[in-house]
């Protein structure tokens, strides 16, 4: 997929090879990089996988591997968990237990 | 040193922080372990006057408070006769960005826009990035909020996703990060590149900006029911909700009103692991923060935190995942308020309170949350149960942190348990006292009021610690 310059994106960039991570982390967090995300105008036009620049929102030109075209966002209300349901029927059966539920 | 390495940007982290707070810290050290607390808050912080009007001219504040009558109700319905005190919430979800963090932020942008700061930036994955985002909006400021939010599987929290996406929606960059400390690398180094202000949680501006809070839950209360509440619960992590709740009551009067802390318990997760981070269902609020930070302050992004909880914590209590989970569910099912999980952490702990205490008495739970897509029960479970973690009905009791969630089989099972405050207070000395074999009279002075005990238990301390009093 291609974007055009100009595009909204995201982007990814190592921030700290796990060699250059900070000594007080642990073991688990030691053996991987730290990562970077960040959205922006894309300054030209660029594959996915490209390292490229954007500028963001706050006019910053941030370098990195294009990632996204058009971020969107993909979080929602989760899958249903059933005992949820359960806790309202539940709470109200004790307070009014004369049945004016 | 130059450079941008890690060690580099950290060794300039004095500088850095220097520039973009624009406090100079020195002047309130006194050379020794001291350093004097009130007259940081005064000198640099705002007067409960001008806070009320900073805010109010930024739609912040003068939330409502409401009684939860059914789960009142359904407490006494669990606690011994003449037991069960009345249980009010502050609706704090009202305020402009969902939470009480707009308090804090408003002061901090006021403050960063009157020093003509072109920007802020604020290190958070929580409401605060949202509330500084909301008042940077507000004051025409650019903002950057830097958040830690995936692992290295780029699986993110919900809730710190749905973070993201209301600080965007109120024009702030957002840079996401996956876990670890050097988080703090990263926004030092944004600091130096942009100028802009370090709108830091733990700065006096922003701990002065929440004692608007505790100074109207008294004055509300009065009105209400004609007294000061017995008892006003606080969500702890940093400690800068619980100090400026409790420095507000106390400028208000409220001097018999107890304050106390509640986490959600996440004990045995380590809060910096790539493999744990997504473990846990509460990114705040707990445990993880609330210790480390009452019993070493100064560990945050400024020299000295404006944030000491052990200062006015009465009493710290924790609950389960499970147990807020279920009281968040009840309040939307029985009291009609949806409210996000995090605001929830005290409400959870103040049904259990309210049990022990007289039904006469009043408890205040002075926060709640907006709620949405990601912070909200249901996806926070779904994005649990999706990571391996149980989720049932059971007894809380039972909750092992990271690997399993226990919804209380009956209301009656929410139980708040005490931490021992003498043992964190004790911990805070060994390590605020560590490697110091003398102590001078102020400092003595300062410890008394770092944890709110007798001069006798500090010199008790001293004593089987082989720590000199000396003169100087």
């Amino acid at each position: 997929m291609k974007a055009i310059k100009g595009q909204w994106v995201k982007i990814h960039s190592i921030v700290l090879t796990s060699n250059e991570r900070a000594p007080q982390v642990p073991d688990d967090t030691k053996k991987v990089p730290l990562e970077l995300w960040v959205k922006g105008y894309i300054l030209s036009d660029a594959e996915i996988g490209d390292f490229v620049e954007v500028k963001t929102m706050t006019g910053r030109v941030v370098e990195g591997n294009l990632i996204e075209i058009n971020p969107s966002y993909k979080h929602s209300f989760g899958d249903n968990i059933p005992e949820l349901l359960e806790i309202g029927p539940r709470i109200r059966k004790i307070l009014f237990e004369d049945g004016e539920e | 040193m130059k450079g941008n390495s890690y060690e580099a940007v950290m060794s300039r982290k004095n500088d850095i922080m220097k520039k973009a707070v624009g406090i100079d810290y020195s002047q309130f050290e006194s050379g020794s372990i001291a350093f004097d607390y009130e007259d940081m808050m005064k000198k640099v912080g705002y007067t409960l006057e001008e806070m009320i009007n900073i805010q109010k001219s930024s739609g912040v504040g003068e939330t409502k408070i409401y009684e939860m009558k059914n789960l009142t109700k359904l407490a006494r319905k669990f606690s011994d006769e003449g037991k069960g005190a009345r249980i009010f919430v502050k609706d704090e979800a009202a305020n402009p960005s969902g939470s009480f963090k707009a308090r804090r932020a408003a002061n901090a942008v006021y403050h960063a826009k009157k020093h003509g700061f072109k920007g802020v930036i604020a290190a958070t994955s929580g409401n605060y990035g949202a509330a500084v985002a909301s008042q940077a909006a507000m004051y025409g400021l650019k903002c950057i909020i830097v958040q830690e939010c995936y692992d290295s599987e780029h699986k993110g929290q919900p809730e710190i996703i749905e973070k993201a996406r209301k600080c965007e929606a109120y024009g702030a960059e957002v840079i996401q990060l996956s876990v670890g400390p050097e988080l703090f690398y990263s926004f030092l180094e944004l600091l130096e590149d942009t100028g802009y202000f370090n709108a830091s949680l733990y700065t006096p501006f922003g701990i002065a900006g929440v004692e608007t809070l505790g100074y109207e839950i008294a004055m509300q209360m009065r009105e209400m029911v004609g007294k000061d509440p017995d008892a006003v619960i606080c969500t702890n992590a940093g400690g800068g909700n619980l100090t400026g709740t409790a420095r507000g009551l106390q400028k208000a009067g409220a001097e018999n009103t107890k304050v106390i802390g509640a986490s959600v318990d996440l004990k045995g997760l380590h809060m910096a692991s790539d493999k744990q981070f997504n473990k846990k269902s509460f990114t705040t609020g707990h445990t993880g923060f609330g210790i480390p930070f009452a019993t070493t302050p100064d560990r945050s992004d400024v020299p000295r935190s404006a944030a000491r909880a052990l200062r006015y914590m009465d009493r710290y209590v924790t609950v389960s995942q499970g147990e807020v989970f279920y009281i968040c569910e009840a309040m939307a099912q029985v009291e009609g308020f949806e409210r996000g999980p995090a605001g929830s952490v005290s409400l959870a702990a103040a049904f259990s309170i309210a049990q022990e205490m007289n039904e006469d008495e009043i408890i205040v739970v002075q926060e709640t949350e907006y709620t949405g897509a990601g912070k909200h029960i249901q996806p926070q479970l779904s994005f649990a149960r999706n990571n391996g973690i149980d989720i049932r009905f059971g007894n809380p009791e039972e909750q092992i942190p990271g690997v399993n969630i226990i919804l209380p089989e009956s209301p009656g099972m929410i139980k708040a348990k005490d931490l021992d405050m003498i043992k964190i207070k004790k911990s805070y000395l060994s390590k605020t006292l560590e490697n110091i074999n003398n102590v001078n009279e102020k400092d003595v002075k300062y410890l008394v009021d770092e944890i709110n005990e007798s001069r006798k238990f500090i010199l008790d301390y001293l004593k089987v610690n082989n720590i000199k009093i000396v003169e100087g």
